[in-house]
């Protein structure tokens, strides 16, 4: 049985770029605690020997040609960037600390 | 520093990055070519559109067995692409479609020569992958440009074991994989435009020491000396800390070239939790045997077989060989040419000097160099036949041949009265003339200095405007001087 | 005055000039303006549906005998379905703005039939519910009792075509989502084989479990959109090349076909089954019986275990599939300066999703990282396997398999506990034919005491979507009698 400590929490946080307010994250925590135990329930089936399950469908080889196609015009691209310079995406620069 | 040096041994892998030279990204169609104006290459699907969806590049996976294939792999009979999951603005899905378990190809060795001797470098594995885009730090103050025509181009990653021990090796190693991945056309080998890119893992520990010791990551190579310097700084800066009791760091450095410097790059997240999963949205690979003998069959003669092919059949030195393939170009074409010729040596020094000298003059690929083989056949005929000799030849012929597909060596040497005399009375004339010009040398012969022959020979040239057939005038001064 | 029941019978009056395209929308777009309180839709695209109508009705005026299959059909996309020139937000306000620049196959094939898509539809922000509660936009009301759910996350979908808003809806059902929603409001929901329907342009949630899925009002219907959105396509690696069957033709076909069923025991006897769901699917199970069909009990060990299964395998997928949702190239990008690019992520990437889906991106990431990876996601794969060759082994033996779709009736708004468990647990009867990859579809046979509709769940093997259809078609006719 896992324990979800608030290091844990602020970890997967870190991981997922997600960030939560005191009362979000004590609400995450425990969510998180109930769920994962819950998953835990796993454990009661033995698997061992079991293959794990990689891919639904079993086709394999699924390969196009070398081809040039399907692109879009770089304004078409562009067309939702939240920041650009019609020809760039900008982003804040990354401040090297 | 020296003795220093001596107590340690330099632990040294490389992770060798290849883009493929593909005409379509690795997973969708947009166009794989360098130099495009940015954000031209682009689809929804490069840009990570929501609902967008991948799709193998058959001819990706093909380079990819072809690597493996010359490096001596095991190429994988299953192999899937894995998920890396990371944020990056220049990485638009958020995660890299790479290969963590069963890469495509697994094992394998490069051979490589240092100092006379061979040694093969054991690999890890060669896997695919999608390439990020480009950052620009530099165009705005404020603002990092983000330009996604590299996103999704498809890269082989070919992973050393901890296998090298000096910067040298290091240096034949990835001066071998560019050899390979031009030589069977899967990629231009090109560091300095970032085709072929390399990450040094670089460690020291105490001789007989079996324990790896702390290893440092050193990035920005950006061309295959650099790779030498960096290493060599790199070790040279641990052995100074150790010897001044300080631990190295793990850590990843950069290298300034400029400065031939290591530095360490700050706010390096700490070893990042990639999270790999089995990527969902493709399809698994299976490659049988006779994909793989299929795939082997399109591969040309590698180099280092031809390199012993052209010692052992041929008959060629160790450095005529090794000079002959180092590009695929000039190997071949010393192959079509020995097939209408048996003059091997002659044929060998015409390609690793007059030839390779006009493409570099011209500053262009071998391969581009309008010449025929049956030309250069021809002209190495000329010259054993007597009729013109090697300097006229590579001085005169060789150009007029450029570009004149229909043109022989020997037309030209008609054309342009090039041809030598072998006909003793214009030889004799000459001759005279030459010794008239310089009496007391003809004294200074007779009283016992026979290397001046060569001064006589040299000046009958001179006069003869080329055409004085060496040999002969060689006799008959001979001869006529006693 | 217009009216829908079927679009065979639509086509027919169509043809028959006893109505045109312009009058059905103009129906659907009046309904819609009335039933605006029910938030079914996000955004209704009148003028250009009507448009597109107009061009329709000219052109089989024109060209009578060469019109499309689903020529004139008023169809909804729910909000996860990218429809080019149009905006999509999967009901979040992390994709604000976003307008897109391509189609979905799925939408694509619609066109070249003649469908008119009349707008687009809320649901549960990227999909992760099962009451549309968690849109950013709001809730959507069950129109049949305004205080209830209508189910999720497809609940506008759903809502549409039970409040007669189109005529069809398309949706997406990663672990029940359309079957569920369709049960609450009492019509037909479709979820194809893993595979049978392209995914490319469905916002993705779990890649291996996610399919389009189809509302209508009656298995035809449902059977007629399917055939024309399945099959290969070039854009989605994961998608069959099993051929697509002539479903609509063939649903008549072995009318006399008597199936052999199975039923999991623990499925009907598990205490969270609401008793008449009970009753009446073992009433129905004597009907079938009586009509010379075999419905035999068998024994499922692992139903408690699909759940779990479920969440670890979806949620980790998902973790990474909403990865790109970081305000670089489209979306909500925080507003919020001098701040350094982690902060600049978890800043736009917060501001912008629900805490359902915050929770699930979580509870992603916990299952992949490392130290976890084997304990959570390794043997989920493993039970997943073990899933799989139980259900190819059932199969072998069985041509169909029945069981409720739902635990109990749409539930009232606020009903549902603040524990997660409780919510995620009602969906034990559909996630299974996504952990599988099986088609299932669920029929509106019955209605509740407490007046709302129920219904009965029918799955059949991979790509077998004829044989599902066919026997649903027959069930359907049983319950008009």
């Amino acid at each position: 049985m896992i324990e979800i400590t608030d290091q844990l929490v602020d970890n997967l946080a870190e991981l997922s770029r997600l960030e939560f307010d005191a009362t979000q994250k004590s609400v995450i925590k425990s969510d998180l605690q109930k769920i994962i135990q819950f998953m835990e329930k796993l454990n009661e089936l033995d698997t061992e020997g079991v293959e794990p399950l990689l891919h639904i469908s079993t086709r394999t080889n699924v390969l196009r040609e070398d081809e040039v196609k399907g692109s879009i015009t770089r304004e078409e691209g562009l067309k939702n960037a939240p920041a650009t310079d019609g020809q760039f995406f900008e982003v804040p620069k990354v401040i090297q600390k | 520093m020296s003795d220093a040096k001596e107590k340690y041994e330099v632990v040294i892998g490389l992770e060798v990055h290849a883009q493929l030279a593909t005409e379509s990204k690795l997973f969708c169609g947009d166009s794989a070519s360098f130099g495009a104006e940015p954000n031209t290459h682009v689809s929804p699907i490069t840009l990570a559109h929501p609902g967008t969806l991948p799709k193998t590049n058959k001819k990706a996976v093909e380079y990819a067995v072809k690597m493996g294939i010359a490096c001596h792999c095991e190429i994988a009979p299953f192999t899937y692409f894995s998920r890396k999951n990371y944020f990056y603005p220049d990485l638009p899905k958020g995660y890299q479609v790479s290969q963590n378990v069963h890469p495509i190809c697994d094992k394998g060795y490069i051979t490589i020569h240092t100092n006379g001797t061979k040694r093969n470098v054991l690999l890890d594995h060669i896997h695919l992958e999608d390439d990020a885009g480009k950052s620009i730090h530099d165009l705005y103050p404020d603002y990092t440009c983000i330009d996604l025509n590299r996103a999704g181009t498809p890269l082989i990653e070919i992973v050393s074991l901890p296998d090298m021990h000096s910067a040298e090796e290091a240096f034949q190693y990835v001066t071998e994989i560019r050899r390979l991945v031009r030589w069977i056309g899967i990629c231009d080998g090109n560091m300095e435009e970032g085709s072929l890119r390399c990450d040094a893992n670089v460690s020291i520990r105490l001789k007989g020491e079996i324990k790896l010791g702390t290893k440092v990551e050193v990035k920005n190579l950006n061309s295959i000396r650099n790779v030498k310097r960096a290493i060599e700084f790199e070790v040279e800066r641990m052995i100074k800390m150790v010897e001044n009791g300080e631990k190295i760091i793990q850590q990843t450095r950069s290298y300034d070239a400029d400065k031939n410097i290591t530095f360490a790059l700050r706010d390096k997240e700490e070893a990042n939790d990639y999270r790999y999963f089995p990527e969902p949205d493709l399809a698994p690979i299976e490659l049988t045997e006779k994909d793989v003998q299929r795939i082997k069959e399109l591969l040309p003669a590698l180099p280092q077989d031809l390199q012993a092919d052209f010692v052992e059949k041929y008959g060629l030195s160790a450095y005529d060989a090794e000079q002959l393939t180092l590009e695929k170009d000039t190997a071949d074409f010393f192959l079509q040419t020995a097939n209408i010729s048996n003059q091997y040596k002659a044929i060998a020094n015409w390609i690793t000097g007059p030839l390779r000298q006009l493409a570099n003059d011209q500053q262009i690929d071998f391969s581009q160099l309008q010449m025929a083989p049956e030309q250069i056949a021809g002209t190495i005929q000329i010259i054993d036949e007597g009729k013109v000799n090697f300097s006229i030849a590579s001085s005169k012929i060789l150009p007029a041949l450029l570009g004149n597909p229909d043109a022989t060596a020997l037309d030209i040497a008609t054309k342009e009265n090039l041809l030598q005399t072998s006909d003793t009375g214009e030889l004799e004339a000459w001759i005279d003339e030459a010794l008239a010009s310089m009496p007391d040398k003809v004294k200074e012969y007779q009283k016992g200095k026979k290397g001046l022959i060569g001064l006589f020979v040299g000046q009958v040239k001179k006069i003869s405007k080329g055409k004085a057939d060496p040999k002969i005038t060689t006799e008959l001064l001979q001869q006529k001087l006693g | 005055m217009f009216s829908f029941s079927s679009i065979e019978e639509y086509l027919r009056d169509l043809l028959h000039g006893r109505t045109t395209c312009k009058e059905a929308v103009q129906y659907f777009l009046d309904n819609i303006s009335s039933a605006q309180h029910l938030n079914a839709f996000l955004e209704v695209y009148g003028a250009e549906a009507l448009q597109r109508a107009a061009e329709l009705d000219q052109q089989r005026q024109e060209n009578p005998n060469s019109i499309g299959k689903l020529h004139g059909v008023v169809i909804g996309l729910k909000d996860v379905i990218i429809y080019k020139n149009h905006k999509l937000s999967a009901a979040s306000k992390v994709l604000e703005g976003y307008e897109a620049v391509y189609n979905a196959t799925a939408v694509e094939r619609l066109l070249a039939e003649g469908a008119i898509v009349i707008g687009r539809q809320n649901c549960d922000e990227f999909a992760m519910g099962s009451s549309n509660e968690n849109s950013a936009f709001g809730k959507v009301l069950n129109a049949k009792d305004n205080t209830r759910v209508p189910g999720g996350s497809s609940g506008g979908s759903a809502v549409a075509v039970q409040a007669g808003l189109c005529m069809v809806s398309l949706g997406s059902d990663t672990g029940g989502s359309v079957r569920q929603p369709a049960d609450f409001c009492g019509i037909v929901g479709l979820k194809p084989s893993y595979g049978r329907v392209s995914r490319y342009g469905l916002i993705a949630y779990a890649s291996s479990f996610d399919q389009i899925g189809i509302f209508g009002h009656n298995v035809a219907d449902a059977a007629l959109v399917l055939e024309v959105v399945a099959g290969e396509d070039e854009f989605d690696s994961t998608v069959s090349n099993e051929p697509v069957g002539s479903y609509v033709s063939n649903i008549k076909s072995n009318s006399d076909k008597k199936y052999k069923i199975a039923c999991f025991r623990q499925a009907l006897e598990h205490p969270i089954l609401d008793a008449e769901i009970k009753t009446s699917i073992f009433n129905t199970i004597e009907k079938l019986k009586s009509e010379g069909h075999e419905i035999e009990m068998v024994d499922f060990d692992y139903l408690d275990y699909i759940v779990p299964t479920y969440y670890i395998l979806t949620t980790a997928e998902a973790s990474s599939n909403l990865s790109r949702f970081d305000g670089v190239r489209y979306g909500h990008r925080t507003k919020e300066k001098n701040v350094d690019l982690s902060a600049f992520y978890k800043k736009s990437r917060s501001e912008g999703f629900g805490i359902e889906v915050q929770k699930r991106i979580m509870l992603g990431s916990f299952v992949l990282s490392a130290g976890y990876f084997d304990a959570y996601f390794t043997k989920a794969q493993k039970v997943r396997q073990l899933l799989k060759k139980a259900t190819k082994e059932i199969f072998s033996q069985y041509d169909l398999l029945i069981m409720p779709t739902v635990t109990a009736p749409a539930f009232r708004f606020g009903e549902k506990s603040e524990d997660p468990i409780e919510m995620y647990l009602s969906d034990i009867y559909t996630v299974f034919a996504n952990l599988v990859g099986i088609p299932a579809i669920s029929l509106p046979l019955y209605q509740h005491s407490n007046g709302m509709p129920f219904g009965l769940q029918v799955l059949a093997p991979m790509f077998k979507e004829d044989e599902m259809l066919q026997f649903s078609d027959k069930v359907m006719e049983i319950k008009a009698l």
